[in-house]
Parts: C-alpha cells; sequence; structure tokens
C-alpha cells in the first residue's frame, strides 16, 4: 500500500465517521456561529460594523471551533483506543498523520464554507472580492494550525487534561499563523486593498504550513511510540 | 519478512516512580501458547505493549527474532493484539472495520478474507450492522477477528475471555490450539485459569512487575497459581 492510499484509508475512516455521527461538524459550526453572533453585537452599531473587526473575528472563529474539532477528533480515537489499533499496523507514521490531518481539514474547510459567507453577511465584509487570494490565505492559515493541532492533539490524547493543556500549546505555536491570517485578511478587506501585502501574508503562510508539517511529519513516530 | 520467537531480555518499564515492570525476561517460540498470569496491575498489560513494540521499555530489549522490536518496524505487519479495549469504531459497521483493519495491514485478497472471517465470528448476519449496537461478547469475537485477519506470527491477548459465553469461550479456545499448530507465538494474558488450564504449553506469573515462572506440574493451573503467589507474598 502507497503512503497515498494509506492516507486517504484514514481520511475516509474519519469522514465515514462523520458523515454518521454528524457529531464535529454540527458541535463546531454550532461554537463558530454563536462566537460570531456575541461579536456582532458588540461590533455592529446601528446595522454598521467597526471597521477592522471582520479578519479577526473571522480567525478567531476559525481557531476557537478549530480546536473544539481536534479534540473531538482525536477523543474519538482515545475512547476504543483505536489509535493503538492504528500504530499497531505496519502502515508509515507520517501516512497516518497525514491521513488525521487531512481529516481534519476538510471537516475545517466545510465549516468555514458556511463562517466565511456568515462572516461577510454579519459584518458587511467584502471577502468575495478576491476569491482566490481569499481562499488561498484560508487554506494555508487553517493548515498551519491543523498541522499542530493534530500533532498536540495525538500526543495529548492519553493525558488527562487534554482539554486544557490543547490551547495552552496550540495557541503560542499559532499565534504567528493566526497574525499572518488576520493581517492578509485585512490587506484585502480594507477600502483600498493592499494586494501586495496579501500576498507577502500568504508567503509567510506558506512558509509557516511547511515548517509546521514538516516538523509534525518528523516528530510523529517519536510522540506516538510513547 | 518473519520471525520464530519472541525474546524479552532485562525489560523494566516505569511511570514516573512507579516500576511496572523490573527487569523482566522472557522467551517464547513459534508453536507455543504462554500463559501470564498475575493479579490487577501487576503489569500484564504493560508486559503485552511492550511485546508489541507500542511501548519502549524504560531498560531491556525486545526481539521479534533476531530483529530489534522497534528498528523493524515491517515486523508490525507479524503482530496481532487484542488489547483490553477492543480497537473497534462504534459508527463503523463489522465488515468496515475489519476492511480497514485489513488494508491498513496490506491483506491481500481482504474482502475475501474479510468475509472469512465474519463467518467464523458468526456475524455474517451482522456484517452490516454498526458495531455500537453489539453485545460484548460479539465485540470481542469480531476484535480477535480483526486482530487475526492478517496472518501474525505473535498473537498479543489481554483477557481474551471477557463477556464470551461458553460456546465463543470453547471456539477461542479451539482457535488458540489451531494458532499453536500453525506455528503461532502465543502470548495470553488471563484470569480465566481454568479455561486455559491443560490447554497452554506453560504460564508465568507477574507480581510487582517481576516474573516467575509457574511450576509445570503439581495440581490445577489454579492451585499452583495459588501457591506461588502465597510463596512470593
Amino acid at each position: 500500500m502507497t503512503l497515498l492510499e494509506t492516507i486517504w484509508l484514514v481520511m475516509r475512516k474519519d469522514l465515514l465517521i462523520e458523515f454518521r455521527s454528524r457529531e464535529i461538524v454540527y458541535t463546531t459550526l454550532f461554537f463558530a456561529v454563536s462566537v460570531m453572533l456575541v461579536f456582532s453585537f458588540s461590533f455592529v452599531r446601528e446595522g454598521v460594523a467597526v471597521e477592522g473587526a471582520a479578519p479577526g473575528i473571522l480567525w478567531v472563529a476559525i481557531a476557537f471551533s478549530g480546536t473544539l474539532a481536534l479534540g473531538r477528533a482525536f477523543e474519538r480515537e482515545r475512547q476504543n483506543e483505536t489509535l493503538r489499533g492504528l500504530l499497531m499496523s505496519p502502515a508509515e507514521r507520517p501516512a497516518l498523520y497525514l491521513g488525521k490531518l487531512g481529516g481534519i481539514m476538510l471537516l475545517l474547510v466545510a465549516v468555514e464554507l458556511v463562517t466565511v459567507p456568515l462572516v461577510a453577511f454579519m459584518f458587511q465584509a467584502p471577502l468575495f472580492r478576491y476569491p482566490g487570494l481569499m481562499a488561498a490565505l484560508l487554506l494555508t492559515g487553517t493548515l498551519g494550525f491543523a498541522a499542530v493541532g493534530t500533532l498536540f492533539a495525538a500526543m495529548l490524547v492519553r493525558t488527562r487534561s487534554r482539554d486544557v493543556l490543547l490551547p495552552l500549546l496550540l495557541y503560542p505555536i499559532t499565534v504567528p499563523v493566526i497574525i499572518a491570517g488576520v493581517r492578509g485578511t485585512a490587506a484585502l478587506l480594507q477600502t483600498a486593498p493592499d494586494l501586495p501585502m496579501a500576498r507577502a501574508w500568504l508567503s509567510m503562510l506558506v512558509f509557516f504550513d511547511v515548517v509546521f508539517v514538516t516538523l509534525a511529519l518528523w516528530t510523529f513516530e517519536a510522540v506516538m511510540t510513547e | 519478512m518473519d520471525f520464530t520467537s519472541l525474546t524479552l531480555a532485562d525489560i523494566s518499564r516505569s511511570y514516573g516512580r512507579r516500576w511496572a515492570l523490573n527487569r523482566v525476561s522472557l522467551r517464547c517460540e513459534a508453536g507455543e501458547i504462554v500463559a501470564l498470569l498475575g493479579p490487577n496491575g501487576a503489569g500484564k498489560s504493560t508486559l503485552l505493549s511492550v511485546a508489541a513494540a507500542l511501548l519502549t521499555p524504560s531498560a531491556g530489549r525486545v526481539k521479534y527474532g533476531e530483529h530489534d522490536a522497534h528498528a523493524t518496524p515491517a515486523l508490525r505487519q507479524r503482530i496481532g493484539l487484542v488489547g483490553h479495549d477492543l480497537y473497534l469504531y462504534p459508527e463503523l459497521t463489522a465488515a468496515e472495520n475489519l476492511l480497514f483493519y485489513g488494508r491498513l495491514h496490506r491483506v491481500p485478497d481482504v474482502v475475501r478474507r474479510v468475509d472469512a472471517a465474519l463467518e467464523r465470528a458468526h456475524l455474517t448476519s451482522r456484517r452490516d450492522d454498526a458495531v455500537q449496537g453489539f453485545s460484548r461478547g460479539m465485540r470481542q469475537r469480531l476484535t480477535l477477528e480483526r486482530a487475526l485477519l492478517h496472518d501474525p506470527r505473535l498473537v498479543l491477548l489481554d483477557e481474551p475471555f471477557t463477556g464470551l459465553d461458553d460456546a465463543s469461550t470453547s471456539a477461542l479456545v479451539e482457535r488458540l490450539a489451531e494458532l499453536r499448530a500453525n506455528g503461532r507465538i502465543v502470548l495470553v494474558a488471563t484470569h480465566d485459569l481454568e479455561v486455559i488450564d491443560g490447554r497452554i504449553d506453560r504460564a508465568v506469573m507477574l507480581r510487582d512487575g517481576r516474573l516467575v515462572a509457574l511450576p509445570p506440574a503439581g495440581g490445577s493451573l489454579r492451585d499452583r497459581y495459588r501457591r506461588l503467589g502465597s510463596q512470593l507474598t
């Protein structure tokens, strides 16, 4: 079995389980929408949104709901110790990691398909003015966040206080990703869009993705053996 | 890649300041069933995890034949483990669970093998039902098939009789004999001494992280276990 086949096998299994339970998508969506609603009461006055609020709100919603999804995705593997079942197989560890990462990425993208239009609507943000650049910022930002999150969620799966530890470890390390996402999105949304700046932040995100995914692939086996 | 023996050499494993295993040595050969006995918390599950290369020992070496367990990941293909937990996805059906693990283990002709495994587990009629609706016994039968689907050389069983009715227990005992006849190395941790009495090749006892061999003769397995236990206290 090739690396790609293993990745697809793990990803398909996770998506099939989610399709049957719809647990992560529903809870994550509910949480993201709640976050946006709360912010809308604070940042929308008389039908007009405070300038520059939308990028921050969008990325806070993605980061918080992403943390929720990461925790649940690995809680499933812990409940019946299926993670050990995966680790007992001869499948390459990087393939297992990439399969889990792919499943989480697809779930987060599904959540973003709802949250992005909602942010655009609630905060009058022109998120679809440059759809290609916006999609690239979202995808690279989500990948950077999920790459670190998948590694940490797997690492913490057997610790008792994993729900507390995951955000404590995840947010400080992914702060550069969130900042790059917020600044890149802000560059696109301002009255006179600053495309070179948005592209510069996108390049930063690609750089973070390469670093985080490489580090995660390198450390995943050692982390999982214990 | 294959092997015909499992060697645990001077294995120690600590969790913080507590030693779960303390200089444990054990060698098992192909065609042998070795029972791993001991009270709760004695370190049996830890020993099985170390033998499966899922846990790295704090000291000592695990060898499959001449190969170092941690240096030869390809040998995971030849290991089957039934753990205390069942390693099954409750949302997936019985067939989906077996197909997933079969493909992950690169089992050839996996669909036919899964059909045969479901038949052996008496679950053919429930193949498309989600595992979350199964009884403990049905899950246990399915998990045994999951562990044996890829025809492993080393079979590690942690309390495999839990939740099984009489018929399923007899079927499992027969299966163990089959595994022995087929040259498998079987290490089984259990408290069901009466069930395995007379059906194993030898037994060892773990107590406070130390391993002691049970005398091969001198009454039933339960008597020998009790006697050794009282000598060690």
